[in-house]
């Protein structure tokens, strides 16, 4: 299991547990857990409504890929520490992390 | 005023293939839909993208598909309003409906079917203060016309395809084209990327980089944009229009306000003909929802095929509906 703190729109912070052996993506962990996040691509990285941004933690989880960052690049708002929660693997690397919504909610 | 016997809203592959549909019960029909081409998602998210669960192709390209889907519907001559986002219904004394859009066309039609997907694509809005004020005035999202720019001053700003497109060929309309990107590359075609680099050096544009915009200003009509560079210097570019470009992303929109039952952003409808509570009003495809609903393609056709032998009697009411196959008659063109 791997631990990490979710911080929604409003700013309210809540740890979450995740299973780090079933292949999940970070979107799909949020999703589960009643998270407002659209998705509506399912996890292509093509609809960016999975944005969310890694405020500790980002170095573990590496550079976004060029297919995520043509995504984060279109937003009207993108900062550094975005990601796309669908391109993000459940795995030891977050834990800890500390992950702020920043996708449109539902 | 167009008058037509059915109303769809939304021309994503749903209401595409429900024309056909109505086709073959001599019904015809009036698309409109928020975007400026047709297809929904397949067209807005992945048009490059294989769908293998169509029946009949083992492997189809989403766009490929949208074509077909179009080519299928032409011998019922569907006629379409694109770029206008559907905003009220009016329900006329004698039940049927005037539909309105956002550019104040109007359609009248018997029945109105909504193949909204997951909403209407709106253009994701930078967080400028004012915003809404200038939007209309200035602002605008879509170019649908490019010849409302002729001669005009005009900014840009985004870095995707989209921004890069259109700033190459406003270049040959508008008096005026500025670019304003947050990055210092484009992650755009590699091929617009360097017309755009190539049109900013012989001067046929202004292009700023690592730019954000910041402010809007004019008196109830936009004068000017404000924005800022790296160095947090702030500078302001006379213009008559702003366009942002940053994507699109689905909203449910008015269809929420139209007395419908919502659950969860979709439709709530009778599974035995996907009727809406309101009289003549249908939904199909993934706008509506019922216990064990698949948003799939192959469910949004079934649907259409079930509702349309509902929606006759309200256009015909006078005539009792035999179900036949396509082949036994073919399919008779109007
Ligand atoms: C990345 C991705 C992959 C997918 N892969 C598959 C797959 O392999 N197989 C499959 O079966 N499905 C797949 N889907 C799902 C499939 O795309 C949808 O089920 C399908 O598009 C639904 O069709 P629709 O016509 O109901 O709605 P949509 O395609 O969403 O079209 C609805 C249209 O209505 C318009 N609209 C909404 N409200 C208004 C309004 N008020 N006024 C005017 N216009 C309005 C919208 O602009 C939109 O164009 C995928 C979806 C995505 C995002
Ligand atoms: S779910 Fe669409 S980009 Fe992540």
């Amino acid at each position: 299991m791997v631990n990490f703190t979710v911080e929604d729109h409003d700013g309210n912070r809540q740890e979450i547990e995740a299973p780090d052996d079933m292949g999940f993506s970070l979107m799909e962990i949020l999703k589960a857990s009643e998270y407002p996040v659209l998705a509506t691509c399912g996890g292509m990285a093509l609809c960016a409504t999975c944005h969310v941004e890694v405020l500790e933690g980002k170095d573990e989880l590496g550079e976004a890929t060029d297919i995520e960052l043509d995504q984060l690049e279109n937003l009207p708002e993108y900062y550094p520490t975005s990601r796309l929660a669908c391109q993000i693997r459940i795995g030891d690397i977050l834990e800890g992390s500390i992950i702020k919504l920043r996708g449109e909610d539902q | 005023m167009i008058h037509t016997d059915l109303c769809i809203i939304g021309a994503g592959p749903v209401g595409l293939f429900a024309v056909f549909e109505a086709g073959l019960l001599k019904m015809r029909c009036h698309l409109i839909d928020a975007l400026p081409q047709v297809g929904g998602q397949l067209s807005e998210i992945y048009p490059q993208k294989p769908i293998y669960d169509i029946p009949g192709y083992p492997e189809v390209n989403a766009q490929d598909l949208v074509d077909n889907l179009m080519e299928q519907a032409k011998p019922f001559s569907p006629t379409f309003t694109l770029g206008e986002r559907v905003d009220h219904l009016d329900k006329q004394e004698d039940g049927s409906f005037i539909v309105t859009t956002s550019d104040k066309t109007k359609v009248h039609a018997q029945v109105v079917i909504i193949a909204g997907g997951l909403g209407c694509f709106e253009p994701r809005k930078p967080a400028i203060e004012n915003l809404e004020l200038y939007e209309g005035n200035g602002v605008t999202y879509m170019v649908k016309d490019p010849e409302k720019f002729r001669d005009k001053n005009v900014v840009l700003a985004g870095g995707g395809d989209s921004a890069l497109d259109w700033t190459i060929f406003l270049s040959k309309v508008a008096k005026k084209v500025t670019l304003v990107h947050r990055n210092e590359t484009f992650r755009g075609a590699p091929d617009s990327a360097a017309k755009v680099f190539d049109l900013a050096n012989n001067g046929k544009i202004d292009l700023i980089l690592s730019a954000n915009l910041k402010q809007l200003s004019g008196n109830g009509k936009l004068d000017s944009v404000t924005f800022m560079d790296k160095s947090k210097v702030e500078h302001v570019i006379e213009t008559d229009y702003l366009i942002p470009l940053f994507g699109l992303s689905p909203k449910l929109g008015p269809i929420a306000d139209w007395g419908l039952s919502i659950d969860k952003n979709a439709i709530e409808v009778d599974t035995r003909d996907y009727s809406t509570g309101v009289e003549r009003i249908y939904a199909i495809g993934d706008i509506n929802t019922y216990p064990g609903k698949l948003k799939l393609i192959l469910c949004g056709f079934h649907e259409a095929a079930i509702m349309m032998h509902s929606a006759f009697k309200y256009v015909y009411p006078d005539q009792k509906l035999s179900f036949k196959y396509t082949t036994v008659n073919g399919v008779n063109s109007f």
